[in-house]
This record gives structure tokens, C-alpha cells and sequence, in this order.
């Protein structure tokens, strides 16, 4: 585990939701730490969480309020009305449409590559061939190569394929661009589950692709779930490859840095605007943490 | 709601399709006498995979090579140069971009790093729920778009002319202290300091990253090292320094470059936040401006060639690393 940690089916990269005694600890004598520990860390969590809370807060404030004082006065006297006319009214302005856009976008996006990453990464592991080796290098190459090379030639070849649906395109751009990545997670996955069990399915008389959908597959969950996860949130946050693709329809990230640049003073608006697109990420974070955690960990080399 | 029924639709048929053509390029397989079957069968299994990611990174790297060669692409005029290159190595506004990108390489890694280890140090001396809390705190940027951060963090600089009531944080802060700003901190060109305005968004955004990763590498550290110092007599500072930082150096080491390739290709957070002006320029939205403003894809190639170039070396040690842990499996 010293080197880049991989998911492996037996142990537990996902720190930051287990509570592992560590051996850096000194006896915990005061559950809440020292003085010094203490305050180091709420200075950084502080810094870390008001600009959220910021915006949270100021979301909810009424429009003239927003204008002439600060978000934080609501803690210093002024109270607080809770207001939903700026959602309402940032909906209204697009940021409806696009949230829908941004969900037909990121679900396929990240469902398509899984399959054809899944299959490749159990070639990788278990079967012999010629060009195993190099091939599989490729991919690694491959996961810091920078996204801006496919631009101009995939646009070209677009046009060129008749391709016109602005879904087809970024689906098809994110399956491109997600399959290093998950190739390299689930073979990282698959290629270290027990020999025993793979050779079993064998002698049993099954072949590659029944072994495949029977043993591989299931057992693969906890990888699959990384890799959803971690490419969901990244297909839903993407802001270049749909500024590039999508021509008539809005992503929630296209529409909100729109918004910034016509309306960048109107901050019950932007602050509305930001939220709903950070809220689908936060709940998928703040639900399978443990998932993105091991997604994170596995996929620290993507580029 | 027709966006949502055809994105089910495009999941039904990506599934379906992609199941049904696995289906059929293993019964074809299977119809192969049994030599051949075992032949074919890895490259039916791996092909999907190949062919996508052939298309979608591989050809167009070829392509934008070749394009860096040539000018008015599309035009009747259409021909081959060096133009790009010299534009590459002897535009200024594109000199300036390079040496933003270099103060990010420089600085956005080592600092997320640095917060990093700091909390998951700190963060390893309380009590497991107040550990687990502090952490999701630090973690939870992960989850948010570069976009939606970029906003987040246009609200705490969003300045107004002295003396007038401040709805931004930082310049509510400056004034209360006595010492209003005088320019918005993001058109503020002194020491570039509007560029590290940005890069605090982007520190903000992966510290978490850098702490998970840190964390699990520190609470893998063996105890029985750290009891030895323990009893030299080492304090907690020199055992830090001494015993930990050489025992986690690998996980250091990849967190610095992960974040750093990040960096390289930084975009969204310039776009969105000073659209590049005020000197704040990066290499990725040069790139999107020859591209797209400009419409000159012989440049907007020569700029990616450089990338490309700059992450090589990362290639490289990816391919190196990846060796080297196969020789252990």
C-alpha cells in the first residue's frame, strides 16, 4: 500500500470514513486534542466551509438584501427571512433545463464505458495473449493525455459522421475519455481477485464469457460502484467538454458560468444558480463517501 | 421531460447495444475452430475498449501533431508552415499564459499537499468522530465543480468602491480592519496577485484530495518505527520529519504529480472567473480562445502539442510506477 494505493479486494483504502487508531497518535487523552491541535484545525475547517456557507445563506436572503449587506449579517442582528423567489426565478432562467440536461448527460455517460471497460480489464487480468503487456501500458499512457487534443478532430469527425445530437456527442466523448480510467481501476480490481475462485469456474467447465458474467462481474461491485461514482462526478461537473460539444442544449456548469459572465452582479441569482449545481455532487458525496473515497484512491494517476 | 425520456432511451440502447455486440463477437468467436476461438477470444473481449479509446485520444493526438504543421485548416488555402511554432515560441500574451501556468505548477501542488498532510496529522490526534467530521469538511470541495467553486469563491472577492457597505468577505474583512481595498483583489496585478486569488480556489478544491490519500498513507506507517523514536527520546515534530514524511514519500510523491497534471491543463476556473484578462492567463484557455474565438486550428494545435509535450515526462513515470508495481504483484 506505500506506493499509489489501488482498491484490492481485502483491504480498505477509504480512511477518511474508518476511524483506524493510527500509530502517529499519541495516547488520545483528551478525545478533542491539544489546544494547538484544536485550533490548527478549526482555522482550516473554517476556511474550508464559510465560502459554502456563504453561499448557502446568501441563496436564501432577498434580492435587495443581497445587494446592500453581507450574508454574514444574518448572524450579527439582522435575522434571517428565508426567501425561495431565486431559485424560483434562476429555474426559470435556464437553470431548469439545464439541470435536466445535466442528468440525461452524466447518467448514460457514465453508464455506457463500464461494460466495455469491465470486459477489457478481465482480458487484462486472466487471459493470456499476445501484446497483453504493451497494450495494457497504452492505457496508462493514455490517462494523462489532456482532453484538449480531441477537440478539433472529434468535432471534424462529427460533422463528417453526420452526427448531429448534441447527447450523442458528449456520450460518446466521455466514454472516450472515462475508459483509461476505468480500465485501469477494474483491472487493478479484478486482476488481484484470488486465483482459486477463477480457476474453479474453469474446471467446472465454464467458459471465459460465463465466468465473466457470473463470477467476475458480481464480485467487481465495489470497483463498478467506484468507478460510477467517480465518473459521474466528473461527467456532471464537466464544464469544457460540453461547452465544446453541445451546441443547443445547457449543461448546469454551461449555464451557471454563463450567468457569470451576463450577470455578475445579480448575486441572489448566482448564489441560487451555484447551489443547484453543487447539490447533486454533494448529495452523491455525502451518500457513498466511502465509494468515492476508493474511487479517488484507485484513480490518483488520472490526468 | 423529452431530454430525460431519451437520456433512458440512450441508457437503454449504450447497454443493451453494448451487451448485445459483446453477445455476438463471442457467439462469432465461439463458431471458430477451437484454435482460432482461443486466439481471437482476448482481442473480442479488450476491442470495444481499444476501438474507443483509438478514436477518442489516440488519433486525435496524430491529428492535432499533423495540424500543428499546417495553416488556414478547412480554407482552399490550406497549407503547410512553421507559423504555429514560431507564434508557439514567440508570442508574448501566449509567454505570459506559461509563466501563470508555471506559478500554479509551482505553487497549487505543494501548498494542497502541504494543507493536506496538516490535517490529516492534526486530524489523527482527536477523537474518531471529530476526525471523521473535520475531514468530511475538507473533502466536501471535492465533490464541486470547478464552475460552481469559481463562483463560490467569486462571492467572497466581489468588492465594492471603499467605504460603501461590502457584500464580499474578503473586502468586508480588509475594511473592517482599517485598510479597504482599493482595486477588486482579482484586477489586482501587483505580484499577480490575482492569479494566486485563483489558485486558492483550486488549493481549495483538492487539499481534500491530498489529505485522504495522505491520511491512509500515514495510518499505514508501521507503529513499531514511530514507538522506536518514541523511545529515543524524538519529539513529535522530529518524528514527523524523521520517521513518517520517508515512510509516506511514494504517496506524496503521487498526490504532487496528480494534482500537478490537474493543474497543467487548468481552464475553467480562469474562464469563469477573469475570463484570462488582467494577466491571468493559462495555456488551456489559450488554447479554447484560439479555438473557438479565433477559429485558427493551427494554433489552437501548437498549443496543445505543447501540452501534450509537458505531459510526457508524467507519461513516463505513470508507465514507470506501473512497472515497477508489477514486478511486486
Amino acid at each position: 500500500m506505500s506506493a499509489a494505493p489501488t482498491p484490492a479486494p481485502d483491504t480498505d483504502t477509504d480512511t477518511a470514513t474508518e476511524d483506524a487508531a493510527s500509530p502517529l497518535a499519541p495516547p488520545k487523552e483528551a478525545s478533542r486534542g491539544s489546544w494547538p491541535v484544536r485550533l490548527g484545525l478549526i482555522l482550516v475547517i473554517a476556511i474550508w466551509t464559510i465560502p459554502t456557507v456563504g453561499l448557502l445563506v446568501a441563496s436564501f436572503r432577498d434580492r435587495d438584501l443581497t445587494r446592500t449587506s453581507g450574508w454574514w449579517t444574518v448572524f450579527t442582528g439582522e435575522g434571517f427571512n428565508v426567501t425561495l423567489d431565486n431559485y424560483a426565478q434562476v429555474l426559470g432562467a435556464g437553470m431548469g433545463d439545464a439541470f435536466i440536461n445535466s442528468l440525461t448527460v452524466a447518467v448514460p455517460a457514465t453508464v455506457i464505458p463500464i461494460l466495455a471497460a469491465a470486459f477489457a480489464a478481465y482480458a487484462f487480468s486472466w487471459m493470456e495473449f499476445p501484446g497483453r503487456e504493451w497494450l495494457f501500458v497504452l492505457f496508462v499512457g493514455l490517462l494523462v493525455v489532456p482532453l484538449q487534443v480531441a477537440f478539433i478532430p472529434i468535432t471534424r469527425m462529427y460533422v463528417n459522421l453526420g452526427i448531429t445530437s448534441d447527447f450523442v456527442k458528449v456520450w460518446l466523448a466521455h466514454a472516450g475519455f472515462g475508459m483509461p480510467l476505468a480500465v485501469y481501476i477494474l483491472r487493478n480490481y479484478i486482476g488481484s481477485l484470488p486465483r482459486e475462485v477463477i480457476e474453479s469456474a474453469k474446471v467446472d467447465g465454464a467458459s471465459h464469457f460465463e465466468t465473466f458474467w457470473r463470477l467476475i462481474i458480481p464480485l467487481s461491485v465495489p470497483a463498478l460502484a467506484a468507478f460510477a461514482i467517480f465518473q459521474f462526478l466528473w461527467t456532471w461537473n464537466d464544464f469544457l467538454v460540453a461547452l465544446v460539444f453541445m451546441v443547443d442544449n445547457e449543461v448546469v456548469t454551461v449555464t451557471l458560468a454563463e450567468l457569470v459572465g451576463s450577470r455578475g452582479q445579480d448575486w441572489h441569482l448566482l448564489t441560487s444558480g451555484a447551489f443547484i449545481t453543487v447539490v447533486v455532487p454533494l448529495i452523491v458525496f455525502f451518500g457513498l463517501q466511502r465509494f468515492f473515497v476508493r474511487g479517488l484512491t484507485a484513480g490518483s494517476v488520472k490526468g | 421531460m423529452g431530454n430525460l425520456a431519451s437520456g433512458l432511451g440512450a441508457i437503454a440502447l449504450g447497454v443493451g447495444g453494448i451487451v448485445i455486440l459483446f453477445w455476438a463477437l463471442n457467439t462469432l468467436v465461439e463458431r471458430l475452430p477451437k484454435r482460432q476461438e482461443e486466439r481471437f477470444r482476448p482481442y473480442v473481449f479488450i476491442g470495444p475498449a481499444m476501438v474507443v479509446v483509438a478514436v477518442f485520444l489516440m488519433y486525435p493526438s496524430l491529428v492535432t501533431i499533423v495540424d500543428s504543421f499546417r495553416t488556414r485548416i478547412g480554407t482552399p488555402d490550406e497549407r503547410w508552415t512553421l507559423a504555429n511554432y514560431g507564434y508557439l515560441f514567440t508570442n508574448s500574451a501566449l509567454h505570459d499564459a506559461f509563466i501563470n501556468n508555471l506559478l500554479w505548477i509551482i505553487f497549487v501542488p505543494t501548498i494542497a499537499v502541504a494543507v493536506g498532510l496538516l490535517v490529516a496529522v492534526l486530524a489523527d490526534r482527536i477523537s474518531s468522530t471529530w476526525e471523521k467530521i473535520s475531514k468530511s469538511m475538507i473533502f466536501m470541495p471535492m465533490a464541486i465543480s470547478f464552475v460552481g467553486a469559481s463562483t463560490i469563491w467569486l462571492f467572497i472577492y466581489t468588492w465594492r468602491v471603499p467605504g460603501q457597505d461590502q457584500i464580499g468577505l474578503l473586502a468586508a474583512i480588509a475594511q473592517a480592519l482599517g485598510n479597504p481595498m482599493e482595486t477588486p483583489i482579482l484586477q489586482n496585478t501587483t505580484l499577480r496577485m490575482n492569479t494566486f486569488s485563483l489558485m486558492v480556489v483550486m488549493i481549495w478544491l483538492q487539499a481534500g484530495f491530498a489529505m485522504v490519500l495522505l491520511s491512509a498513507a500515514i495510518k499505514n506507517v508501521p507503529e513499531d518505527t514511530i514507538e522506536a523514536a518514541r523511545i529515543d527520546g524524538a519529539s513529535e515534530i522530529q518524528i514527523f520529519w524523521r520517521v513518517t514524511v520517508p515512510q509516506i514519500r511514494s504517496t506524496i510523491v503521487v498526490v504532487t504529480t496528480t494534482i500537478l497534471i490537474l493543474v497543467l491543463k487548468i481552464f475553467d476556473i480562469p474562464r469563469v472567473m477573469t475570463n484570462g484578462n488582467f494577466n491571468t492567463d493559462v495555456i488551456a484557455n489559450v488554447y479554447f480562445d484560439q479555438f473557438f474565438t479565433a477559429r485558427d486550428q493551427g494554433r489552437a494545435s501548437v498549443v496543445v502539442v505543447a501540452l501534450i509535450v509537458l505531459t510526457l515526462p508524467f507519461m513516463y513515470i505513470n508507465i514507470k510506477r506501473f512497472r515497477e508495481q508489477e514486478a511486486m504483484r
